[in-house]
């Protein structure tokens, strides 16, 4: 019902899931679940050493084939297996050192997208790693594990990028929409922010009628306990958000799932997209 | 979203092994597209028109990616008394039909009775393939010289040992060129493709059966359209499966019968003969790493480049060369378990296996082949299940009163031992017969309770039947298990 689940496979941002995702189920005083999904994929070939290109058959070249590729198909599996049990063995080790009181751990079979829309009942929390190369390639190399992740669940998703020290200041992506109205409400009743220094910030010109709802979230948040302050950066969210983030020395954005239909996210991509792939620090995406 | 990553997954995710799998499957499509032609009785052209078109068009509207469809010996089979006694026109309206029908089973979605049919009557009808591709050869092989058998055995040899000296050049293609070459270098005087008949000079070009459109027509082409979308529909079922299997992926059956009907119409309409999922091909795909759609695509582009490129070159091919590639083919689809099986398989199963396989060679006619081994299989089973029944009874008050308690199957096949097992002779006041462990399938079952309780009365018995209404509850047609999710349990609990 209450899990935060971690995605972790080995890549390089592993750490910094396993140290988000510790610090998150330490604050909602929920159990941490570690999972790790075996993706296989049927729907291509294994790449042989010797390719059988000699496109000849004779008695029995079904079956001899069958049991080649079943055999080449389990020798995989068990070693992605055992690597996977590994991998959480030692996440699961150091999340418990860092003081996450119940820790499991998961793995399954199929896409990751399919295995977190099944286990979404029971979970309250995904914690998922962007690769840190998706930024730095810009535009034409999409990590699309995440955006899909994102698109596809209603569970808030952490995505931890970099170092994942303990966050002590965030900052919400706000554009006076209903949604991001949504999200500042959200973080005033949920225990996951409690105590940080938490800022609203939107992108745009400095007028009346963006400061009117700006005023208002930063209310909502020091009614709700926070210590806070209400900015307005001149410029896009794209270049505007991340600058504002590096000068306030800001370690975790929140902000919301894509807003945009599908196929406009296809031609021009979306601020989330792009904040996602730029952020420097963990991004707390709520829907 | 859905529809992109299937698209994706379909096309894009094996680009280099499906393009290279693909040369390879087209190179091993123009052999067999020739031979099968010449089975069927037409030039050899419609086969490879058929080939091009159907692996074109089955590569987009299939529901298996990876398998390949052409033109098929199956299907040539079955057409060559309709070429023979009404000419290619007819051949070509025939196949229009097939797609038709074909479609029509796709969309009433008659694959699922793929189910019925038994893995026996699958090996049959693979085992009765491979014997109708080697019989179509012989032709070729009676009353020639030394000559075609020397070159058949080495172009036999070529086929089987040149792997092992390379598995990067597919080894019918050598065994051709290196045929071909023979024969042109030393002007043997043997049968080559040529002879057979004409090949395609130019790309195919659209047009509509020349036949009369009146009932006559449809007379003379709907059997035979029938027993190709039979016999099509089967093959190309079977042959999913074998993929399925092979790549541990799933296909959907559905839009493969349909996507078969459409693929066959435009053959038709290029002038191609009908064709089905190919066996042989299939695996030689798989093999060399073929998974996706694109593979399917690359084999029937590059199947049509090649011929109309190289029409000089294929002619000169001897026959003796397409004799070995089909002898492999025929000997790569026989199922050699199969025979190894024969001894360690119940006798019911392999029964049911050479009934398949002796039907189809005696008739030609896979359909029929099939039919017979589905109703053989269903049979056998019936007679199995039927034996799973037990009447127990045990005397009580002195002998005035016996109690029956039957446990099992009573359905038709069953009926008669039910009913033997009871004993009318014996002279008794009260009879009860405890039927709540037992099933009765059907009316049959019911009419022989009826018979057995009546004979007990006529003999001065009072019956009591007990628990009838568990045991009938398997009469009924439907479980309605959409809303009792434990239907079946509560079923076969009692």
């Amino acid at each position: 019902m209450n899990h935060v689940i971690a995605c972790v496979d080995g890549a390089a941002y592993t750490p910094a899931v396993c140290d988000c995702a510790a610090w998150a189920a330490q604050r909602l005083a929920a159990p941490l679940t570690f999972l790790q999904v075996l993706d296989r994929h049927p729907e291509r070939a294994p790449l042989s050493d010797s390719p059988d290109w000699s496109g000849n058959i004779g008695l029995g070249t079904q079956e001899t084939l069958l049991q080649e590729l079943g055999a080449l198909d389990a020798q995989r599996s068990k070693l992605a297996q055992r690597q996977g049990r590994e991998l959480l063995d030692s996440v699961m080790r150091r999340a418990s050192a860092s003081g996450v009181a119940t820790v499991e751990s998961r793995q399954r079979h199929g896409s990751l997208v399919e295995t977190l829309l099944a286990l979404e009942p029971e979970s309250r929390l995904f914690v998922l790693g962007q690769h840190p190369h998706a930024g730095q390639a810009g535009r034409l190399h999409l990590d699309h594990t995440v955006e899909q992740v994102i698109c596809a669940v209603q569970r808030p998703v952490l995505v931890a990028s970099g170092g994942c020290p303990a966050p002590t200041h965030a900052a919400i992506a706000f554009d006076g929409s209903p949604a991001s109205h949504q999200i500042v409400e959200a973080v005033a009743c949920s225990p996951l922010l409690t105590g940080l220094r938490c800022d609203v910030v939107m992108a745009g010109e400095d007028s009346a009628s963006h400061r009117e709802p700006l005023e208002w979230a930063r209310a909502r948040l020091a009614v709700a306990g926070f210590q806070t302050q209400a900015a307005i950066v001149a410029g896009e969210p794209e270049t505007s958000l991340p600058a504002y983030l590096a000068e306030h020395a800001i370690d975790l954005l929140v902000m919301g799932a894509y807003g945009h239909s599908r196929i406009r996210q296809l031609i021009v991509g979306s601020t989330t997209t792009t904040l996602l792939r730029t952020s420097p620090v963990p991004v707390l995406v709520l829907r | 979203m859905h529809y992109t990553s299937s698209f994706r997954q379909d096309w894009l995710s094996n680009i280099r092994g499906d393009l290279l799998a693909g040369t390879v499957v087209a190179l091993a499509l123009i052999p067999e597209a020739i031979a099968f032609s010449i089975i069927a009785g037409v030039d050899p052209k419609i086969g490879l028109y058929a080939s091009f078109c159907i692996a074109v068009v089955i590569a987009f509207t299939g529901g298996r990616p990876g398998m390949i469809s052409a033109a098929t010996g199956a299907m040539a089979l079955v057409m060559v008394t309709l070429v023979k006694t009404h000419g290619l026109q007819y051949l070509l309206a025939a196949t229009l039909l097939t797609g038709v029908f074909q479609i029509v089973a796709g969309w009433l979605r008659l694959g699922v009775l793929m189910r019925f049919v038994s893995r026996s009557v699958v090996t049959g009808f693979v085992n009765a393939l491979a014997i109708l591709i080697f019989m179509a050869q012989l032709p070729e092989l009676t009353n020639v010289s030394w000559v075609v058998y020397a070159m058949v055995a080495a172009g036999l040899g070529i086929i089987y040992l040149f792997p092992l000296l390379t598995r990067a050049v597919p080894s019918p293609l050598v065994c051709i060129v290196v045929l071909t070459g023979v024969a042109m270098a030393l002007k043997l005087d043997i049968h080559t493709v040529g002879d057979m008949g004409q090949l395609p000079d130019r790309l195919p070009v659209f047009l509509l059966p020349d036949v009369p459109l009146n009932l006559d027509t449809l007379r003379i082409i709907t059997p035979y359209a029938l027993t190709l979308a039979v016999v099509g529909l089967l093959e190309s079922m079977m042959t999913a499966s074998i993929v399925d299997e092979l790549t541990d992926t799933a296909s959907n059956k559905s839009r493969e019968c349909a996507g078969q009907g459409i693929a066959n119409i435009a053959s038709g309409l290029l002038g191609g003969m009908a064709g089905c999922a190919m066996i042989g091909q299939s695996v030689i795909n798989v093999k060399s790493g073929g998974r996706g759609r694109l593979s399917t695509l690359t084999a029937g582009v590059f199947l049509l480049v090649l011929v109309v490129f190289l029409g000089e070159w294929v002619r000169q091919i001897p026959m003796a060369a397409l004799v070995a590639v089909m002898v492999m083919v025929s000997i790569g689809t026989f199922s050699w378990e199969s025979l190894k099986n024969l001894r360690k398989h119940p006798p019911s199963s392999s029964i049911v296996m050479l009934a398949t396989v002796v039907v189809v060679v005696a008739t030609h006619d896979l359909a029929k082949g099939v039919f017979v081994g589905v109703l053989l299989s269903g049979l056998f089973f019936a007679h199995k299940v039927a034996r799973v029944l037990r009447v127990d009874s045990e005397s009580a008050d002195d002998g005035k009163c016996r109690a029956y308690r039957v446990t099992g199957q009573v359905f038709f096949a069953s009926a008669d031992t039910f009913t033997a097992s009871f004993d009318f002779k014996e002279v008794i006041e009260r009879v009860h017969i405890d039927v709540s462990r037992a099933h009765f399938w059907d009316i049959t079952a019911v009419n022989a309770l009826d018979k057995v309780v009546m004979k007990f009365r006529r003999e001065g018995a009072t019956v009591e039947v007990t628990g009838l209404s568990e045991a009938s509850a398997t009469l009924v047609d439907q479980f309605a298990l959409h809303d009792k999710p434990d239907a079946v349990e509560r079923l076969m609990d009692h």
